[in-house]
Formats: structure tokens, sequence, C-alpha cells
């Protein structure tokens, strides 16, 4: 039985269902938005036991009466108490924003799950739909159903769903795209999940925090709308609502200004927080596991430059790369991802620098070609390049170097060149800008190169696009870009790694060539043993951000030194027996 | 019909739209028996996978699964063994719904099926768990709390769930470390070699293939070129297209891959 312990278990902050809530909530907004919520709700509930009168009471004698004397906030324009209204108009202003939220949540989901699940027709009839009711003007449409129909909000409101629908509908179908070519689905289809419970268990479930967002922002919408509408004069002026109240103190605002200070207050702060809500959830989704801004570490002191100069005499060393340590930010500190490494390189050399995911070769190669990822940095060591360390240089110091001196191959030939271009353009821009010669010879040049590569058509593909050629084809363009300018180091971060293997042999078959032709070094960052007995001359075996063993490439592989090494090197699958078959007689059933 | 097979593709033929993805595939897999599926991309390897597992189309041709037809039958509409027929596919990043937890994608698929009880489904997790060597604990949490290979172990167990005959695995391993690959691997011979499941095990690795199959198709352009014992199509390969996969994959050892490396470009040469 294989042993769980070896493998890596990642960090596991153990998330229990509700953790999501207490993140929401331990958010100083989010928690300030769900009280003021929780109480708007509970007032709303409990109003016959909360407020001090019945909603039509009247007093004629204390129309536009200012605060005190039994009504606390004052009478309105009737003789009513301002503070029972208040407190009755939330439940009915509540009601009838919950009406349109649900009557749109409900006709937007479902139609955009059938839209985003099963495309094709429904998908066109639907969004056609959509778009059509989002064409329409609401606050005619609500206008002119006020005519048709008669003064009640909840039918307003329901048509208000009608018209808010597209909102949903066009979130949910998106978000719908985005989960349906995930294996889950496939592999719950494989179950013999019907359509209906994958969209529910799987689709819906996942989809489900930004719906909930959505809600919180259309329902602060329907409030503000249906208390317009209410201004309006739309609303029964029977039924006690905050729009009704808003639309009151308006006609009497000569007499008593105040009396509009309260149906606007409560709107504000209802809106207000539904809409806060909304926000801190959507922090709570977009942080994720990442650090929470203003917590970053302040990085350490620059280290002093402790190379000694005279330490390298050997004119033969290109690159030398001493105790490098390259951090990112992280929750306490710096997270150190490659933690004192120490490599050489020789003119000429090809340097394989191989290990298993996260043990920091990538971020190696890439602190040597001073393109770090957002927030890292090397943090102390040197990095020797031709006498000069890279460790420190700016983004500007850097630039000359890079693509002249230093080029780069990247592991996704695709996504590295830009599909708005021809490639042509791609691979003269750069040659015009760093080397300073004229379009026309670097029109040349780039011809002469990508017939170099092995491309069958240079002038064809020259003129194409991105997406008209192959992977393979691809990487062979990447590549005479990156030998264009004649560099004297070149970094390939697993340059075949996304290739079929065929073209993985020509391509290294190629990169080997080019190599020897320009006198280049090369530091070749690969998982695969095979691409590195296969090119490299020696090679540095990294774990866990630190180099284990760097030998000769025959020695490695004939005398691995390390624990690790031997460990890998006893991984690959290479002469394995095959197995021999025998049909099971009685087999034991699994489960 | 051969009562031995327990799988038995005929002239399976599959056209999205103008492409032709299949052409008379016909390949069978034995009880217990691990058939290696190799080719590079878009050689349909996939497709007939997916063919099989009912998610995906065939035009033509039939699928025979103990002697029933099963071609274009959705897993929904399958009955009897042929309904537990699983899959481990290559990502085990996105073949784990995010949002479940490790024991609601385990119980899932015998709920599905209607086989037991949520409380009865529930016991076997524990022992699903234990069969893939994950720590029972593991039941209750996400599956973002796992690295590749022990999420891989996580779609493994799904799979056996049913206790089924057969397991497709599209690329199962392509997506790990390489130490990590050869303990799943390991697993996935173990596990065969106690239960009698047989796998279609698609790879576009010939290493990983030799070393799990019994027998190996090559595929390329929608047609199988190459059917055979794994010994001999991965050592001694009949078609060429098969010795041109086998030389262009870089061996490790310096002095053995500058010889492979030799013969490779004078067979390119040769073409």
């Amino acid at each position: 039985m294989t042993d769980f312990s070896n493998e890596p278990t990642s960090r596991s902050p153990k998330q229990g269902r509700f953790a999501f809530a207490r993140a929401v909530l331990a958010n100083p907004l989010g928690l300030v938005a769900c009280v003021m919520l929780v109480a708007v709700l509970c007032v709303a509930a409990f109003a016959p036991f909360i407020a001090p009168y019945a909603p039509g009471d009247l007093q004629i004698f204390k129309m536009n009466a200012p605060p005190g004397d039994g009504y606390l906030l004052g009478g309105d324009g009737a003789g009513r108490d301002i503070l029972t209204r208040l407190i009755y108009g939330s439940r009915n202003t509540l009601a009838g924003a919950a009406v349109a939220v649900g009557v749109a949540g409900l006709i937007g989901v479902v139609t955009g799950l059938i839209a985003g699940y099963f495309g094709g027709n429904r998908d066109v009839v639907l969004s056609w739909v959509s778009d059509g009711l989002m064409a329409l003007p609401a606050l005619i449409v609500l206008l002119a159903f006020y005519q048709a129909l008669g003064a009640s909000i909840y039918l307003s409101m329901i048509v208000f769903g009608i018209m808010l629908s597209p909102s949903f509908f066009r979130l949910t179908r998106n978000l719908v795209n985005g989960v349906k070519h995930e294996l889950y689905i496939d592999a719950a289809r494989v179950s013999g999940l019907s359509d209906l419970r994958i969209i529910v268990r799987h689709v819906l479930r996942v989809i489900r925090a930004p719906l909930v967002i959505q809600t919180s922002i259309v329902a602060g919408i329907a409030i503000v709308i249906q208390a317009g509408l209410e201004f309006l004069g739309l609303g029964d002026p029977a039924t006690p609502t905050w729009g009704g109240m808003l639309q009151n103190a308006f006609a009497n605002m000569y007499t008593a200004p105040m009396a509009i200070l309260w149906p606007g207050l409560a709107i504000s702060v209802t809106v207000a927080s539904f809409v806060l809500l909304a926000n801190a959830i959507r922090d709570r989704l977009q942080q994720g596991d990442r650090v929470t801004a203003g917590t970053t570490p302040k990085p350490k002191p620059a280290p002093s430059s402790s190379h000694p100069r005279g330490d390298s005499p050997d004119d033969d060393v290109l690159l030398d790369v001493r105790d490098l340590v390259v951090g990112y930010p992280g929750k306490g500190g710096w997270t150190e991802v490659v933690r004192g490494v120490s490599l050489t390189l020789r003119r000429g050399e090809v340097l394989g620098l191989v290990g298993e995911s996260g043990s920091g070769k990538t971020q190696t190669a890439f602190a040597i070609l001073g393109l770090l990822s957002e927030g890292g940095r090397v943090l102390s060591g040197s990095i020797l390049f031709d006498g000069q360390d890279l460790a420190h240089f700016s983004e500007k110091e850097m630039r000359p170097l890079r693509g002249k001196r230093i080029a780069y191959v990247p592991q996704e030939p695709m996504s590295n060149l830009d599909p708005v271009f021809r490639i042509g353009y791609q691979l003269v821009e750069p040659m015009v800008a760093v080397l300073g010669i004229s379009r026309t010879e670097a029109k040349a040049r780039a011809l002469e190169l990508l017939a170099r590569v092995g491309l069958p058509d240079p002038k064809r593909t020259f003129s194409a696009y991105p997406h008209e050629i192959s992977g393979g084809m691809a990487q062979r363009v990447l590549i005479a870009g990156a030998v264009s300018c004649k560099p004297d180091l070149l970094i390939a971060d697993e340059p075949t790694t996304a290739l079929d293997v065929t073209v993985q042999a020509e391509v290294l078959e190629l990169m080997r060539n080019l190599q020897a032709e320009f006198g280049m070094s090369m530091i070749l960052v690969t998982h695969n043993f095979g691409v590195v007995a296969d090119s490299c001359e020696r090679v540095a075996v990294m774990k866990d951000g630190a180099v284990v063993e760097m030998q000769e490439v025959t020695k490695l592989f004939a005398e691995p030194a390390h624990p690790y090494t031997k460990m890998l090197l006893g991984s690959v699958l290479n002469d394995t027996t095959v197995r021999s078959y025998v049909a099971p007689r009685n087999p034991e059933v699994t489960a | 019909m051969n009562p031995q097979l327990l799988v038995d593709c005929i002239d399976v033929n599959t056209h999205f739209g103008a492409l032709h993805v299949l052409k008379n595939v016909s390949l069978t897999i034995r009880p217990g028996e691990t058939v290696g599926l190799v080719g590079e991309s878009g050689s349909g390897k996939t497709t007939l996978g997916r063919a099989i597992l009912g998610i995906g189309p065939v035009s033509s041709g039939r699928i025979l699964f103990n002697g029933t037809d099963i071609a274009g039958c959705p897993p929904g509409a399958r009955a009897g063994e042929a309904a537990a027929i699983q899959a481990v596919f290559q990502d085990p990043y996105s073949s784990l719904n995010p949002s479940m937890t490790i024991e609601d994608i385990l119980i899932e698929p015998v709920i599905a099926r209607g086989l037991a009880s949520r409380v009865d489904a529930t016991a076997q997790v524990r022992k699903l768990l234990k069969q893939v060597a994950l720590p029972t604990d593991a039941a209750q949490r996400y599956p973002r709390e796992f690295s590749g290979g022990q999420r891989q172990r996580v779609a493994i167990a799904r799979a056996l769930a049913l206790s089924p005959r057969l397991i497709v695995c599209d690329e199962p391993v392509s997506a790990l470390d390489l130490s990590t690959q050869a303990r799943v691997l390991d697993l996935f011979i173990e596990i065969q070699e106690r239960t009698g499941v047989a796998y279609l095990f698609v790879s576009h690795d010939l290493s990983v293939v030799r070393h799990i199959s019994h027998r190996v198709a090559v595929m390329r352009s929608g047609e199988i070129v190459e059917f055979g014992e794994c010994d001999q199509v991965t050592a001694r390969p009949a078609h060429d297209y098969t010795r041109r996969l086998l030389l262009a994959a870089p061996v490790a050892d310096p002095i053995r891959q500058a010889e492979r490396r030799a013969a490779f470009q004078a067979l390119e040469k040769g073409n």
C-alpha cells in the first residue's frame, strides 16, 4: 500500500460550513450592514408590538405637529404619527422589495440556468427575450401598468421584478457557462445524475455566492425604485410606505420640513446596508486566501553586496548565482520560495534546473530574468551576470539586458503570442526596438530566423495570426524571437511540456542546434529527466527552494548522491517490466 | 460475441460536424485487464473514452459491454453493471467540485443510482478512503485542502464507490509530479489486483502506459494504428508511427538517450 504521509499536504485551514458567513461578519462593514438589516427586519416583523399607534390613527389637531406630545417624530400632513407610519412602512416597503427580488431572481436564475447549461436554441431564444426586456425603459413600463392595473404596489413590484430579471439571467448564464465544462460536471454525469440534479447539486452550489451578492444589490435598487414610484403617487395612499411618507412630507415641506428626514433616512440606511453587505461578501470572495492589503511585511534591509569581486576570476563563468533568496509577502512575514540557491553557468554551457512543482526552479529562473510576480523580491544573495549583480537591478536597469543579452522561452507558447497581431509584427518590433535596426532589415532577419527554426513556409508564418498555427510552430516562433538578438543566455522554462512528444523531440533538437550555433549558455527548467538527459550538460536538482545536488549529467544519472535525487530517479518509469494478464477468478467486491 | 470480453468496441465512428474524429475504431478489454490507449493531442483517444462513458457522441458502430450495446446510451439510462462504469479524469483540480466536502463527493454516485440511503452511503466513505490510503478525517474537508496527488486519490475513491467493473482513466497521472505519479500508478495496480476492475488507460506517455497496461492501442488521427501485447507495442513496435512515438520520448539516461535520439533522427530522415 502506498504511503499517504509522503505526499505533501497543502495548507489546511480547517474551514467549516459556516466559515464564509463568519468571515463576512468579521469585516466591520459586513457586520454593521447585517446588524442594520436584522434591525429593520425585526421592526417590520414586530410592527404591531412596537408602534405606539395604529397606522391609520389620526388626530386632526396634530397635522404637521412638531416632535413631542405623544408623537415622538411629529405628525404628518393628515395628523398621523410619523414614527408609527415609519414602522409600518418598513413592513410594506420590505415586502414590496422582496416581491420584486423574488420574481426577478426566480425568473432570472431559472432561465439563466437553462440557457447556460443546455445552450443551443434555448440559449438563443432566452437571450433574445432578455435583451428585449433590457431594452424597455422600466419606469415607463411601470407607469403604463399603473394606468392599466391600478394602484397596487405589489402588482407594480411583480412587473418590476420581471423587468429586473435580465440582470439575474445574464449573470447566471455567464456563471454557468464558466463552470459547465469543469470535469466534476462530467464526473457527475458519469455517476448517472440527471441534468436537474447536476444543476441543483453542482452548478447552483458553485455559483451561489455571486447570486447572493446580486440579490443584495437588486434588493437595494428595488427599494429605491419602489419609493420613487410611491413618491410619484403611484402607491395606495391608505398603505403606509416610506415612499408614500416621502410624498406626504414633500407636500408639507414648508410647514414641517423635518418630516421629510425620517423616511429619507430609513430608505438610505436600508439601501446602504444592502449594498455594503454585497460589498462585504464580494470582498471576502475576491480575497480568498490572499494576504489582506496593508499587512505586507516590510522588505528586509537591502543586503550588503557581499559578493567579493575578485572571487570569480574565471572569465569563463557567465552567470554566478550566490545564496539567492527569493520571497513573497505572506501572512506572517516573508514566505521564502527560493532559499539560498547557488549556481554557476559557464559560457556555452547548458544547465538543467530540475525539480517537482513547488521546488522553486521557475522562481529561480524568473529572479535571474528580473520577472518575479507581483510582490516577489530578491531578499538576499547575488546574481552576477557577466560581472554585473542583477539581484537588485531596477526594472529600468534590467530592460537593456532582457531580450538582448538574456532571452526567455516560456512554457505555454500560445499564451505568449498576442492573438491580435500578426506573427511577423511580433518578431520585427522587438528587433527594431532592441537592436535599433530598420524595419526592412528586421523583416529580412525575421524571415531568415523563421526558416532557421524549421518552419516550412516562413513567409506564410510571418503573415499569419497566432491562432492559425499549431502549438509546436508557435514554440518555434518564440524560439526564433528569443534568439533573434543573439543573446548570451537563454532561459527556457519547461519549453516542451505543453507539446506532443514527437514535437518535443524536434524542438529539443532545434534548441540544441541553435545553442551550439550561437554559442549561447542555456538554463533549461524542466521536471522531465528524459529532457535533462537529452539536452543538459550539468544538472541542478532542486527541492523546497534549495539545490540539493549539482552534477555533470552523466554522473548524476550514474551515481546520484542525494537521497532525493535517488528517489526521483527511482520514480522514473523507464524499463519497468510489463505486467502479465491473469483473468480475475473471484474478485473481491469493492466497497 | 466473445463471452471473455468485458468491452468490445466494433467499428465505432464519431463525427463532430464535418470532423471525423473516430474512424472505425475497434478495441476490446477483458475483465480485470488494463488496456493502454496512447496517442498525441487530437488523436481521438479522449473521444473514445467519453464514448464508452456515454458522455460523448457515437455516430455509428457498437460498444458492447458484457454483450449489451451501450453506444450512445447516456450514463443515467444505463442499467446493471454498465451503470457502474466510472471515470478518473486528468485534472484533479477541476474534477472535484470545490464547494462539496469529500464525503459528499464520495457518496454522490451511490445516491445518484439510488443504491443506498444517505446514511448507509456515508458509512462506506471510511472504507473508500482507506482503499486509496487517505486518512478518514478527510471526509469532512474540502478539495482545496488537498494536494494534487491526494485529490486524484479522492477521484479514484469516487470511481470505486459503485464497485465498477470498468474505469475509464483519462490521463489520470499527467498532471502529477514524478514521485506522486509513480505512487498513484501503483495504487491503480494494487486496486486492480484486489478487485479485478478493468481500466481503459488513456495517456500520451508511452512509459506510463507501459508501466500499467496489459495490452496497448496506439491512436493517430482517429484510427487505431497498432493494438497488441504491451511489451510488443511499447518495446518492439510494428507500426512506424508507434516507433516514432517511442523514439521521440526521451529516456532518463544520457547515454541511451543519445542513441535513441540518433535513431529518432534516422527515422525522421527516412520518412
